[in-house]
């Protein structure tokens, strides 16, 4: 017994120091941050370029294949660039995402890029970096309050175009009635999306909350019983590819033929785009998210450029359909669309 | 029997001839104990461990976690964490969970937004409303566990599903979005804002969260070691018939208790929903795991009976340096979550360990 318990911990603190070198390893500029004390090494001159600027991105993601792609984008931006990277993602959680930019504005990071679901909530958070003098970019969600939040311009694509988009789409292949699923419970984007998608549809569309990306299995199971129990639903619209994948599957569970559509791109979306399972996808490009707002706060604080002119950048949509999705498939197993 | 063995130990009757004679012991519960192992006796001596290596490795990898800033940055994830902590390891002591606390800091968060926003409430009304409410709450929750004697883990988890729909369904019917916003409009915000969610020391800007949450906690303590409410909580949750037996109104302390989980929950909804000026129906799910893991680093028993407040509050102040820890690092935050989970562990560990050697001379 005795032999066992001191086994066990022998094998948690391993883990442990692994989990540790794990971490450490995942970003070079680790602890060390701006300490100044070690002598940078030959890769870190090279790298950087000289240059010592920290840019924080703080996201209300939730570390799905979504955000992944965007992290992606911010990650590859700051190695062009040569530049530290602080991502953060608060998983929909706006105290955590508020206490996140905090502790960025205190370590006085040169550039903050933020999404802003709820922006209320970020306000006065924002307006400390503001006050300390850090310029702001929001990205994602958010573009119709950067001006007010304090950021110089947004990155992302506007909801409710993009919706209304989808639903035009699903009107175009004559569908009668639509199924919007929202898989955040309070990711105010999702519902202006279903909005739009009203608007562009002009017909009957119902909301489906579901369980969400935690929960894929659940998540099939609810949109597969709505559908068996609603026979008329002719059209489904997700939100996320995770989601969208789970709709694939729930709509050939309940032996219904309903046309398929979704929002944001993974490689599961591009194969069953090319299998005609799922009708076309509004890809906002979420890579670009990630990446220009890195690029961009970057050129700010070297070369002290303002990109936007005080209006948002807009990065979509734009639609993946069989027609394209040949090109994009490639991109999207290497995680990058 | 002879005259001399009249007040002999009975183990010094039956020792064979020739044996050396035992020393005299004394009644083990009259025992001396050194100050160092009855220190090591503590619940929170694990925690509190736990809490100086981490503080220690952060202060010294990083350059702002030591600095007043970082400090306020930290103390603001952990004060609003130890509230509840601190509450939830009070409900765990005297044997009972509640898995509705972290909705129920949405729930009440979304009441006050409602009452203020939609029907015209200002701010102070409609504080002392929320209140009540979550105070009916928990007594639905500890009149439920106490009259039906289900596990507590399936009746919170309940009224935890019940109010996760709730906030969802009402929130959507009423504002037609999923969040409850404008409350910074609201007659009444700056006096309440101002007692609940501003803050203090500028330009360090500590939250005043904290300052209720030391409070919280050093009341908590007071009750648990000072008072007769503090025994008896002890009591139901090491033995409850034992404790009915002598005269310990079981149910009447677990329905406290509950309310007193359901009380803080307010608090803390009313101090997050003040301070984002807003509240979203998704807030709070998911809390209720955090708030009983703070508990249990903290050295609370699953089983009841056993555990501190002050513990709690260590343990809370683990998770919210762990977690603006990580971000002054820069680590990859992919690997966030392994991290907290072994950290958590580890702490977990050290307590047993620490407390199985301490407890060692009893057994």
């Amino acid at each position: 017994m005795r032999g066992l318990r001191a086994g066990l911990l022998a094998l948690l603190m391993v883990l442990g120091m692994a989990v540790f070198a794990a971490a450490c390893g995942g970003d070079d500029d680790g602890g060390g941050g701006g300490s100044g004390g070690t002598p940078a090494t030959k890769d870190d001159v090279d790298l950087t370029q000289g240059q010592d600027v920290t840019i924080a991105m703080v996201t209300h993601g939730d570390g799905g294949s979504f955000w992944a792609v965007a992290k992606k984008g911010a990650e590859d931006g700051a190695k062009q660039m040569g530049v530290t990277l602080k991502y953060s993602e608060s998983n929909n959680d706006p105290q955590k995402q508020a206490q996140l930019i905090d502790a960025a504005v205190t370590e006085k990071v040169d550039g903050l890029a933020v999404s802003a679901p709820n922006p209320d909530a970020l306000k006065d958070s924002l307006q400390k970096a503001v006050d300390a003098g850090i310029p702001v970019i929001t990205l994602n969600s958010g573009a119709d309050d950067y001006e007010s939040l304090g950021a110089y311009t947004h990155v992302g694509q506007t909801e409710e175009i993009a919706g209304e988009g989808a639903g035009a789409k699903f009107k175009e292949a004559g569908a009668k009635k639509v199924l919007c699923i929202i898989h955040e419970q309070a990711n105010i984007g999702l519902n202006q999306r279903c909005d739009g998608a009203k608007t562009g549809f002009g017909g009957d569309v119902e909301n489906l909350q579901v369980k969400g990306t935690d929960d894929v299995q659940t998540t099939l199971t609810e949109i597969q019983s709505k559908l068996q129990a609603d026979k008329s639903i002719d059209a489904v619209l997700a939100l996320n590819p995770d989601i969208a994948v789970a709709a694939r599957d729930a709509i050939k569970g309940a032996g219904s033929s309903a046309k398929l559509g979704t929002f944001d791109l993974s490689g599961d979306v591009v194969t069953a785009i090319q299998d005609g399972e799922i009708e076309f996808a509004i890809d906002q490009q979420q890579y670009l998210q990630g990446y220009l707002p890195v690029v961009f706060l970057t050129l700010n604080k070297t070369n002290a450029n303002t990109v936007g002119g005080g209006q948002p950048v807009l990065t979509g949509p734009g639609f993946v359909t069989k027609d394209n999705a040949e090109t994009v498939a490639q991109l999207a197993k290497d995680g990058t669309r | 029997m002879t005259e001399a063995d009249g007040g002999g130990s009975p183990a010094a009757a039956v020792t064979a001839p020739g044996a050396p004679a035992p020393e005299p012991v004394a009644d083990e519960r009259l025992a001396n104990i050194g100050l160092p192992a009855r220190l090591m006796r503590r619940p929170e001596v694990g925690s509190l461990l736990g809490a100086l290596v981490i503080c220690a490795f952060f202060w010294i990898t990083t350059d702002v976690f030591g600095t007043l800033d970082g400090i306020a940055n930290w103390t603001d994830v952990a004060s609003t964490l130890g509230i509840m902590a601190v509450a939830v390891a009070l409900l765990m002591i005297g044997g009972e969970f509640d898995l509705s606390a972290g909705v129920m800091t949405g729930t009440t968060g979304l009441l006050m937004g409602l009452l203020t926003t939609e029907w015209g409430l200002s701010m102070w009304p409609a504080i002392l409303l929320t209140f009540l409410f979550a105070a009916g709450v928990g007594f639905v929750n500890g009149y439920m566990v106490v009259k039906t004697k289900l596990p507590s883990f399936i009746v919170t988890l309940a009224t935890f599903f019940v109010l996760q729909g709730v906030n969802l369904g009402v929130t959507k019917a009423i504002t037609g979005t999923v969040r409850v916003a404008g409350l910074g409009d609201v007659p009444g915000y700056d006096s309440a804002s101002g007692l609940f969610s501003s803050t203090f020391w500028a330009p360090h800007n500590f939250r005043i969260s904290v300052v209720w949450w030391i409070a919280i906690a050093a009341l908590a303590t007071w009750v648990l070691a000072r008072t007769r409410a503090g025994n008896w909580i002890f009591a139901v949750g090491g033995d409850a018939n034992a404790s009915r037996n002598v005269g310990v109104p079981v149910a009447r302390v677990k329905i406290a208790l509950f309310m007193t989980t359901a009380i803080a929950a307010a608090l803390v909804g009313i101090m997050i929903a003040l301070r984002l000026s807003s509240v979203q129906a998704g807030q709070g799910v998911g809390e209720e795991f955090t708030y009983i893991i703070a508990a249990v680093v903290g050295g609370c028993l699953l089983t009841g009976g056993y555990g501190s407040a002050i513990g709690a509050s260590l343990g809370a102040l683990i998770v919210g340096m762990a977690f603006i820890g990580i971000q002054f690092s820069g680590w990859n935050t992919d690997w966030r979550f392994l991290f907290l989970g072994v950290i958590l562990l580890l702490a977990v560990l050290v307590n047993n360990l620490v407390r199985h050697r301490a407890e060692g001379a009893r057994r």
